[in-house]
């Protein structure tokens, strides 16, 4: 079971509380009627599925109902940071492919979640290992 | 009986409480202290079980969890039964019953050993897996066969009289075993402040230290544990968990604890004299930090006939000698690649008995245990091994032989040695399984001989988890972990404790030894057990090689190797490295172990906790429950409400009174409503209240139709569509005020139709000023429908019901009965209809002061039956039933309710022009009238246009809501049918599972006054 930081309560709180809403910045196109029938199709269907970093939007449904978003590793389950609507996530795939170049990998084959929001100071603590 | 095997004296046991228990029918007597396994092996008993495949006797061959055979059925009523429990862990209580939970019909004298003769070969390698490719018929009988002796226990077959909790815990530090390690790290994390909770499995804290040899600070080592269990006892910040099994860990720390609270005392609460008290505890501990201090546990060594009773771990005897004060046999054989093994051999002779050889498989072992061994007589083999037990029902010898591990053959002559008891040690295997259950693989650590736990976020490991065995590098070990989680836990001055003296021990390498090899080929020797619960053989695993699964993963499954209730605990690192030998590649080129939550069994009662019976689910009740209880309605599930069914009344027959059937109850209810006036309760209905200057510009956005010109006091209908064009869910709106509306929903759909506009304003227009609120439980809704609606509410309101002054889809504000109301006429009847809404509280005030006046027009209740009746007359449909996700409005022939030239592309509105979704031959709602007007045709009923095709036949749609309607006297039915709109009068089919076909007319779905003048007066 997940713990989660919700960025508008700003706590942790138990998956229980929260409720997975999909994949994160897929934006409705603005003009509809000017996309394709494929492009729409696209838009209402296909989702990533990465193995690793991933964006994911959340609800707090039991809490503050707030919508959020998770930047989440899908292989190991951390949690690398959480955000408001509408802000971009400081950690992504090609970021973390860096950061792995850069050799500030934990000794559990993930990677220090430096750079996390600031609302995620206790993300950024140092790993002991 | 006698306590042959008890000593008189040493053991952690009270022997001033004697207590007299039952196993397979027989009655024994133990001390207080006892183990259900250490009672048994006190009184003699060597046969516990019949093994699995092979009904071969089986007896006790650990002292801990990992113990593979004796696996008891426990509880002396039927209500108390507890499968699948090791007799290892079980306390022992006065007046225990146990049985052997594959002993049927006997243990002693197998009237079913023909079985396991024959099941050795009705059950070969890759039985599962040949069984599964086989026809699924043939697993059911296979299965009937597999479950009987398969030793899975039996569930009670009367309800459980015990009851169990969960507790949600939070701490900086969890230590998971009170070891060695253990201790010292919860004392270490707990004296720096840390809230620290430390588990331990077993009934008395403190693990190997109970049984060791070894001195701590001069004091026996038990002391030590002691001092240091009474220390943390004594601390606020401290929460002991004795009897508590760490059984699952999961994301973010979250640990689940398995807490047994009256399970030593008795087989229920109120049988230990706990009445009421809760028998076992699921915490869920979120940990800042874990430390697994969670042991290892020793490996047998694989030679044949391993399984014959008297076969034990080597740890195992200086257990049960130590902790027990039971020896459980005369004469012991050692067989032994380490030193450690040694002690067994040390604590059976100074029990009095006979060791009548320690073998090792090394051929120099010098270390500390072996010099003592040496001096205190024993006679030590090097260079060999235990190749053969012989003995059926108890080991009678052990065959002898050097071996040359390297190259895997025996090298010299056989010698048999007489005993009744032949203990192996082949290793350590650090617990790893709560680790991997992170998905973090283990590690094979060539010194060691085992894996270690893989590293994770969070988790620190000590002691022997990760193969620091001895005993003073354990307590350095665990004191230092622990400061270091304490400090990762943000006690940032925490410090390791000073560590206790101990010897150093001088200790000879371990060298690898898994498999013995045999004079005669491996697949021509006596059988060599792997895995003891499942029967699973040294044979079968190089058979596995051989027909070429060569990853552990597959061999497992191939074999059911590590597949029983001990997941393979002391059975998978071996058969890995016989698979290993056999494909001649190390151990962890053939893989890994991976072991999932439950590291033991857990029972339903714990994981269920309180959430079972009437708070498995919540059930929610309107206002208006009590009147419905008291008026003998029947109720009907509809999310978590509970909603009047229909009210069936007392019929007078023949001077006999009964109550009305439904068909009885629904069909007096239908008339009513179309001849006179009928109520209901739709205060399930979803409120959602909807604020702010851009409310109507989100109406707009969110539903199918236009809002932009519904005026104050006006109603209207709405299609909320998914972006992909499929309705989702409809209901009226009002428009309360200029920026105020009250949107309805299905009682269904509430929640999430409030999540759907939330995500709307919340992700993708989040400059509309609008706000939403739920105020489904706010406000009561009664629904006054019929003729006599009119005549009714005039007595009851001020509002002025004048048909121009209140019109159809208007509503107005005023006070029914007394009460501020606010009323809607809308109909989902298609009668003149009232929907009265007043705060909840005055509910029943209101439908009382209702019934008051209407007793004179027999105002009747009606339900949710009658309900779906009259709207299917009427072809209104309900979201969720006539519509499944792949219907559009226009499927549903409501073009009239989609605007399509509204300025903003709602949601769903692209996705209506797509190819698929403008296809003319789509599934549209139709009314289905049967031929034969007794029929009410099956809901979900296919529908074809030739009954006589060959199956598969052609489906076209099928059946969405069908009833009986008394009005026409007739079954009918709403469908949905491929190219319906244009199949008006055509005759569909629809074959029934017995071989009937009905026959129905398509029709337009509005069964009743087409023209909708009723609801209009
Ligand atoms: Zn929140």
């Amino acid at each position: 079971m997940f713990h989660i930081f919700c960025p508008y309560c700003q706590e942790y709180r138990e998956e229980e509380e929260f409720h997975p809403s999909g994949q994160a910045h897929i934006e409705r196109p603005a003009e509809p009627a000017s996309v394709s029938d494929e492009a729409w199709g696209d838009y209402l269907f296909l989702r990533d599925n990465p193995r690793g970093i991933h964006h994911e939007m959340w609800v707090h449904r039991l809490g503050c109902r707030k919508f959020f978003n998770i930047t989440r590793d899908t292989a190991s389950y951390e949690i690398l940071e959480t955000y408001r609507m509408g802000e971009q996530p400081s950690i992504t795939a090609a970021s973390a492919e860096v950061r792995r170049e850069q050799g500030v990998q934990t000794a559990d084959g993930g990677w220090q979640t430096v750079g996390a929001r600031p609302e995620n100071s206790r993300l950024n603590e140092e790993t002991p290992s | 009986m006698t306590q042959s095997n008890r000593l008189n004296q040493g053991g952690r046991i009270d022997r001033s409480r004697r207590l007299s228990f039952t196993f397979n029918g027989q009655q024994y007597m133990g001390f207080a202290g006892d183990t259900l396994a250490s009672a048994l092996l006190a009184n003699g008993v060597d046969i516990v079980n019949r093994s699995f495949k092979y009904s071969r006797p089986r007896g006790i061959t650990a002292a801990g969890p990992e113990e593979p055979n004796a696996i008891v059925q426990l509880g002396a009523s039927e209500a108390a039964q507890v499968p699948n429990v090791r007799a290892t862990q079980q306390a022992l209580y006065d007046g225990l019953v146990a049985r052997g939970t594959n002993g049927w019909p006997n243990v002693q004298r197998d009237v079913m050993s023909w079985v396991g003769k024959l099941g050795g070969g009705f059950m070969p390698p890759g039985f599962y897996y040949k069984t599964f490719m086989a026809p699924a018929s043939m697993w059911m009988t296979y299965e009937k066969f597999i479950r009987k002796g398969a030793g899975l226990g039996r569930a009670p077959t009367e309800a459980d009289p015990d009851i169990y909790d969960h507790f949600n815990q939070h701490c900086d530090v969890l230590v998971i075993g009170a070891g060695p390690a253990g201790l010292a790290a919860a004392l270490s994390a707990a004296r720096a402040g840390a809230r620290v909770i430390l588990c331990d499995e077993q009934e008395e804290m403190g693990g190997s230290l109970l049984d060791s040899r070894e001195a701590i600070d001069g004091a026996p080592a038990s002391a030590w544990a002691e001092q240091v269990v009474s220390e943390l006892a004594g601390l606020a910040n401290v929460t002991l968990l004795p009897r508590t099994t760490a059984n699952g860990y999961h994301d973010h720390n979250f640990v689940t604890l398995h807490e047994r609270r009256t399970e030593h005392l008795a087989d229920t609460a109120a049988g230990a004299g706990r009445e009421g008290e809760v028998r076992a505890r699921l915490h869920r501990v979120r940990a800042g930090r874990v430390v697994l201090a969670s042991g290892s546990h020793e490996r047998p060594l694989v030679y044949a006939n391993n399984d014959v009773p008297g076969n034990l771990v080597a740890g195992a005897i200086s257990v049960y000698i130590r902790r027990y004060g039971v020896v459980p046999g005369q004469r012991l054989v050692l067989s032994t690649n380490n030193d450690h093994a040694y002690r067994a051999a040390l604590d059976w002779q100074e029990a009095g008995r006979e060791v009548v050889a320690v073998v090792d498989s090394r051929a120099k072992p010098d270390g500390d245990l072996v010099k003592q061994a040496r001096d205190a007589g024993i006679r030590v083999i090097t260079g060999s091994a235990v190749m053969e037990a012989t003995g059926s029902q108890r080991v009678s010898g052990a065959k002898v032989v050097a071996i040359d591990t390297e190259r895997f053959v025996v090298t010299g002559k056989v010698e048999t040695l007489e005993c009744d008891t032949i203990a192996s040690s082949g290793g350590y295997s650090p617990v790893v399984h709560l680790a991997s259950h992170t998905g973090k693989r283990p590690q094979w650590r060539d010194d060691l001989l085992g894996f270690v736990p893989g590293e994770f976020k969070g988790m620190h490991v000590a002691g022997g988890a990760h193969g620091v065995y001895a005993l003073g590098e354990a307590l350095a070990d665990g004191a230092g972990v622990g400061a270091e989680a304490a400090r990762a836990a943000g006690f940032k001055e925490a410090a390791a404790i000073a560590v206790p003296d101990v010897a150093v021990r001088h200790e000879s390498p371990i060298s690898a030894l898994y498999q013995v090899p045999h004079e005669k080929p491996p697949l021509r020797a006596p059988k060599q057990f792997v895995d003891l619960q499942n029967d699973v053989t040294a044979a079968a695993v190089e058979l596995a090689t051989r027909e070429g699964f060569e990853s552990i993963e597959h061999v497992k499954r191939y074999t059911a190797l590590g597949f029983g209730t001990d997941q393979g605990k002391l059975g998978n690192i071996n058969g890995m490295a016989i698979a290993a030998r056999c494909l001649n590649r190390s151990i962890p080129e053939v893989g890994t172990t991976v072991f999932r939550p439950n590291y033991t069994p857990v029972s339903f009662g714990a994981i269920v906790g309180r959430h079972c019976r009437e708070l498995f689910d919540p059930e929610r009740y309107t206002a208006l429950h009590q009147w419905h209880v008291e008026n003998g309605a029947e109720f009907e599930d509809v999310g978590q409400w509970k909603r009047p069914w229909y009210f069936p009344q007392k019929r007078r027959a023949g001077g006999q009174e009964r109550l009305e059937t439904m068909h009885e109850a629904v069909a007096r209810e239908c008339l009513a409503v179309r001849r006179g006036v009928g109520i209901l309760d739709a205060s399930t209905l979803g409120k959602i209240d909807i604020q702010g200057p851009d409310a109507r510009e989100f109406l707009g956005r969110v539903y199918t139709n236009k809002w932009a010109k519904l005026a104050p006091g006006r109603v209207r209908y709405g299609l909320m569509c998914k972006d992909d064009g499929m309705l989702m869910d409809d209901g009226t709106t009002s428009c309360l005020a200029e920026n105020h509306f009250l949107m309805t929903t299905t009682t269904g759909g509430a929640a999430g139709v409030l999540e759907w506009l939330e995500l709307w304003h919340q992700t993708e227009w989040p400059e509309l000023q609008v706000y939403f609120n739920s105020v489904t439980d706010h406000w009561a809704t009664m629904t006054v429908t019929g003729p006599d609606a009119r005549k009714l509410m005039s007595e009851v309101t001020d509002i002025d019901l004048d048909r121009e002054q209140f019109k159809f889809m208007d509503w107005k504000e005023g006070k029914v009965a007394g009460v501020p109301a606010r009323v809607f006429r809308i109909s989902f009847t298609g009668e003149l209809a009232f929907e009265i809404n007043v705060q909840a509280n005055y509910a029943m005030h209101v439908w009382k002061a209702l019934f008051a006046h209407g007793e004179k027009y027999d105002l009747t209740p009606y339900g949710t039956e009658t309900m779906h009746v009259l709207r299917a007359e009427k072809g209104l449909i309900i979201a969720g039933q006539d519509t499944d996700g792949s219907v559009t409005p226009e499927d549903l022939g409501m073009h009239w309710a989609v605007g399509y030239d509204k300025p903003f592309s709602w949601i769903g509105q692209r996705a209506l022009t797509r190819p698929d979704t403008a296809r003319e031959d789509r599934k549209q709602l139709v009314g289905l009238k049967p031929k034969d007007p007794k029929v009410v045709l099956e809901e979900g009923a296919q529908i074809v246009l030739d009954p006589e095709q060959k199956i598969p036949m052609t489906m076209m749609g099928h059946v969405t809501s069908s009833y009986y309607s008394p009005v026409l006297e007739s079954g009918f039915a709403l469908a949905v049918l491929k190219g319906g709109r244009n199949r008006m009068g055509e005759t569909v089919y629809l074959p029934m599972s017995d071989g009937s076909v009905h026959q129905a007319e398509v029709v337009s779905t509005v069964f009743i006054d087409p023209k909708g003048e009723r609801q209009n007066v």
